[in-house]
C-alpha cells in the first residue's frame, strides 16, 4: 500500500530531468565521449575537410580547392609506388600470415608435447616492436657482413640475397620481418578459433576415416569462418598502419623504392610542410580502411538490431 | 556424440579390432610434425639468436663476417656503449636519457588509460544511459581509424589546450611559466591514453558485463552508488583483467614509435625514437655490435614482460582481438 502511495506520488511530482538521470556514469564517461566525438570524428572531419583546401602551413588563408590535392597526390610518383608497395606488402602479407598461422597453428592443435613452448617461441617476436624487428633484419640482411656474405663464406659462392639494396624486391625484405613479426599472432587466434570446435567433429570425422588435413580443409577451415574474418580484419588494418617497420629497416630505400602511404603523410605534414597534400594522402588511407571495415562491419552488426 | 560413440563401438565389435593403432612415439606423422615445428621455431629464434651473438662480439670479430658463429672472446663493452655513450647526432648520451624518458612515458600512460578505461567499461556495462552505445560504437570503428588521419589535428589541440592553460595559469600568478603539451611527456600520454581508450574499454567491458548481475543489483539495493559499486566490488574482483590490461599497455606503449616521434621532442623522445636514430645516423663508422646491444636493450621490456606473463598476454591479445 504504501509502496503504491509513493509510487503514485511521484508520478504526480515533476519527475527529474532525464539528462540528470545516472549523473555520476555520465560524469565518469566524459573521457570516452571527448575521445569519440571530438578525436576519432572531429579531428577526421577536420583533416578529410582540409584535404581539399589548399593549406601549406596552418594557420594560413584557408582557400577551397576542391579536388586539387587529389589529383596532385595521384599524380606524384612517390604516391603511386607508395601505393603498389603498399597492395604487394598486403597482398602477400595476408595470404602468408594467414596461410603460415593456420599450417602452425594446427599443427599446434595436434596434442603435441611442447605445445606451450614451441608457442612461446613463435610469437614471441609479436612482443616486439616493429623498430627493433626493422633493425634486426636489417642486420641480417646486411649484404657485406650479414646473412649473404655467411653464406658464401660457408661455401655457397653464389648464393645472393639482398633485398634491402635492391629496389625491385625490397620490400619483400621488410615482408620476411613483417612476417616474422605477426604471424605468431595470427596463429594464436586462429588456434583458439580451432580449440573453440567441438571435438565431436573430429570424433565424427575420425569415424568416418576422413585424413586429418582434409578435415581441416573442408571441415574445420569453413567452421571457423567469423575467427579468419576476424583475423583478416585485424591484419588489414594493421598494414595499412605500416610505418615503423619500412622507417627502421629500410627508411623508404633504396631511393624511394620501399615507401609506404603512412610514411608519406608524416613526411608531406611534419618534413616537406605540404599539408594539404598529406591530408588527401591520409584521407585517402581512410578510404581504404572503410572499404575493409564497411562490408565486415555490414556482415558482423548487420543482421542483429544493436551492434 | 553418444550417435559417434555407438556406432563406433558397434563396428569395432562386429568386424574385430578395428580404428587407429595404438599411437608410437616415431609414427612418420610425428616426425614430419616435430621436424616442421623445430623448423620453424629455429626461424623464430635465429634473429634474436643473431643479435644476441652480435651484441656480444668487437668490431673485428663482427667483420669477419659470419652472424651465426657465437662470439670468440665475449665483450660487454657494446652494451656498455649502447647504454651510455651512443651518439644521436652530435649527442653522445646512449640510451639511457631513451629508456627514463619511456619510464616517465609509460608509468602516467598505463595508469591514466586504465584507470579511465575500466571505468567507461564499467559504466557501459552497468550503468548504460542514453546513448552511451553509440558512444561505445564510434570508439570501437575509431580504432580502425589509420592514426595519419588523426594525427595533425591532436597536434593543433595540444599546442592550442597547452596555450589555454597557460593563459588559465597566469590569471594566477603573471610570471607562470609557459605551460607546453606539445612536445612534452604530458601531451604524450594524453594522446596514450586516447588511443589506448577503444581496445581497454572493449576489455572491461567485456570483463565486467560476465560478472553476474546479482552482485550489482545486491550493492543497488544496499544503496551502494556508481563509485561506492566500482571501488568496492568491481575493482577487488576484477584484478586479472587489470594485469591483463596492463600487460597490453606497457608492451604497446613501449613499442611506440609513430606518437613518440611526432609530439616529442629530441629531449623527451622516447627508447624507439631514440634507438632509431642511433642505428639509422648517417655520420661516423656504424658499429653493428652496438646497434644491436642497443636494439636489444629497447626490446628488453617487452620480452621480459611476455616470458614472464606468459599465458596471461596471450589472454590479453586474443582479448583485444576477439570481440566479445
Amino acid at each position: 500500500m504504501a509502496v503504491t502511495d509513493t509510487g503514485q506520488g511521484e508520478a504526480g511530482v515533476k519527475r527529474p530531468s532525464r539528462l540528470f538521470k545516472n549523473l555520476a556514469a555520465k560524469f565518469a564517461a566524459i573521457p570516452m565521449i571527448f575521445t569519440a566525438l571530438v578525436v576519432f570524428v572531429g579531428c577526421t572531419l577536420w583533416t578529410i575537410y582540409h584535404s581539399f583546401t589548399k593549406s601549406r602551413l596552418l594557420p594560413a588563408p584557408k582557400k577551397w580547392v576542391g579536388l586539387d590535392n587529389y589529383e596532385r597526390l595521384w599524380s606524384e610518383n612517390r604516391w603511386l609506388i607508395s601505393i603498389e608497395n603498399l597492395a604487394i606488402y598486403g597482398a602477400c602479407s595476408l595470404v602468408l600470415s594467414l596461410v603460415i598461422g593456420f599450417v602452425l597453428a594446427a599443427l599446434l592443435d595436434r596434442k603435441i608435447r611442447f605445445e606451450n613452448t614451441i608457442r612461446t617461441i613463435i610469437l614471441y617476436p609479436f612482443a616486439l616492436s616493429f623498430v627493433v624487428t626493422g633493425l634486426a633484419w636489417q642486420w641480417i640482411l646486411n649484404p657485406a657482413l650479414g646473412l649473404q656474405n655467411t653464406m658464401r663464406n660457408w661455401g655457397w659462392e653464389s648464393f645472393t640475397f639482398d633485398p634491402l639494396n635492391n629496389a625491385e624486391i625490397v620490400i619483400f625484405g621488410v615482408l620476411i620481418a613483417g612476417i616474422w613479426q605477426g604471424s605468431g599472432f595470427v596463429m594464436v587466434l586462429l588456434l583458439a578459433g580451432m580449440r573453440g570446435i567441438d571435438e565431436d567433429v573430429w570424433k565424427a570425422s575420425r569415424v568416418e576415416g576422413i585424413p586429418a588435413w582434409k578435415t581441416y580443409i573442408f571441415i574445420v577451415i569453413p567452421m571457423m569462418r567469423p575467427v579468419f574474418v576476424t583475423a583478416l580484419v585485424i591484419i588489414s588494418a594493421g598494414i595499412i598502419k605500416v610505418y615503423d617497420l619500412v622507417v627502421a629497416q629500410t627508411s623508404g630505400g633504396p631511393g624511394i623504392a620501399s615507401e609506404v602511404p603512412a610514411k608519406y603523410v608524416i613526411e608531406k605534414m611534419f618534413q616537406a610542410q605540404n599539408l594539404g597534400l598529406g591530408f588527401a594522402a591520409s584521407t585517402m588511407m581512410l578510404l581504404s580502411v572503410l572499404v575493409v571495415l564497411i562490408p565486415w562491419a555490414y556482415l558482423e552488426f548487420g543482421g542483429k538490431k544493436n551492434g | 556424440m553418444a550417435d559417434a560413440t555407438v556406432n563406433a563401438q558397434a563396428s569395432a565389435a562386429m568386424s574385430g579390432p578395428r580404428g587407429p593403432k595404438p599411437k608410437r612415439a616415431f609414427s612418420s606423422t610425428n616426425i614430419i610434425i616435430y621436424g616442421t615445428l623445430l623448423v620453424v621455431c629455429m626461424y623464430y629464434l635465429l634473429p634474436l639468436y643473431v643479435m644476441i651473438v652480435t651484441s656480444l662480439k668487437g668490431m673485428p670479430e663482427v667483420r669477419l663476417g659470419n652472424i651465426f658463429s657465437p662470439p670468440v672472446e665475449v665483450t660487454f663493452e657494446p652494451w656498455v656503449k649502447a647504454w651510455s655513450e651512443a651518439c644521436t647526432g652530435i649527442n653522445c648520451e646512449g640510451l639511457s636519457r631513451g629508456f627514463s624518458n619511456s619510464v616517465w612515458i609509460l608509468i602516467p600512460s598505463v595508469i591514466i588509460s586504465i584507470a579511465i578505461a575500466s571505468v567507461n567499461g564499467y559504466a557501459l556495462a552497468n550503468w548504460r544511459f542514453k546513448g552511451s552505445e553509440v558512444f561505445f560504437t564510434i570508439l570501437i570503428f575509431g580504432a580502425f581509424i589509420p592514426y595519419q588521419v588523426m594525427i595533425y589535428p591532436i597536434v593543433i589541440l595540444l599546442r592550442e589546450s597547452g596555450e589555454g592553460i597557460t593563459w588559465f595559469l597566469r590569471i594566477f600568478n603573471e610570471d607562470a611559466s609557459s605551460f607546453r603539451l606539445m612536445g612534452s611527456l604530458s601531451g604524450l600520454v594524453i594522446v596514450h591514453t586516447i588511443f589506448g581508450m577503444p581496445i581497454l574499454t572493449l576489455l572491461f567491458r567485456n570483463y565486467f558485463t560476465s560478472v553476474p548481475e546479482e552482485l550489482f543489483k545486491a550493492a543497488r539495493v544496499d544503496g551502494a552508488g556508481f563509485w561506492g559499486i566500482y571501488f568496492r566490488i568491481m575493482l577487488p574482483m576484477s584484478l586479472p583483467i587489470f594485469v591483463v590490461a596492463m600487460i597490453l599497455q606497457v608492451t604497446g606503449i613501449w613499442n611506440d614509435f609513430l606518437f613518440g616521434v611526432i609530439y616529442t621532442k629530441p629531449e623527451t623522445y622516447p627508447m624507439t625514437v631514440q634507438l632509431n636514430n642511433i642505428v639509422n645516423s648517417v655520420q661516423g663508422v656504424k658499429e653493428y655490435n652496438v646497434n644491436m646491444a642497443a636494439t636489444l636493450l629497447t626490446g628488453l621490456v617487452p620480452l621480459v614482460i611476455y616470458f614472464a606473463s606468459g599465458k596471461l598476454f596471450v589472454r590479453g591479445i586474443a582479448a583485444g582481438a576477439v570481440k566479445g
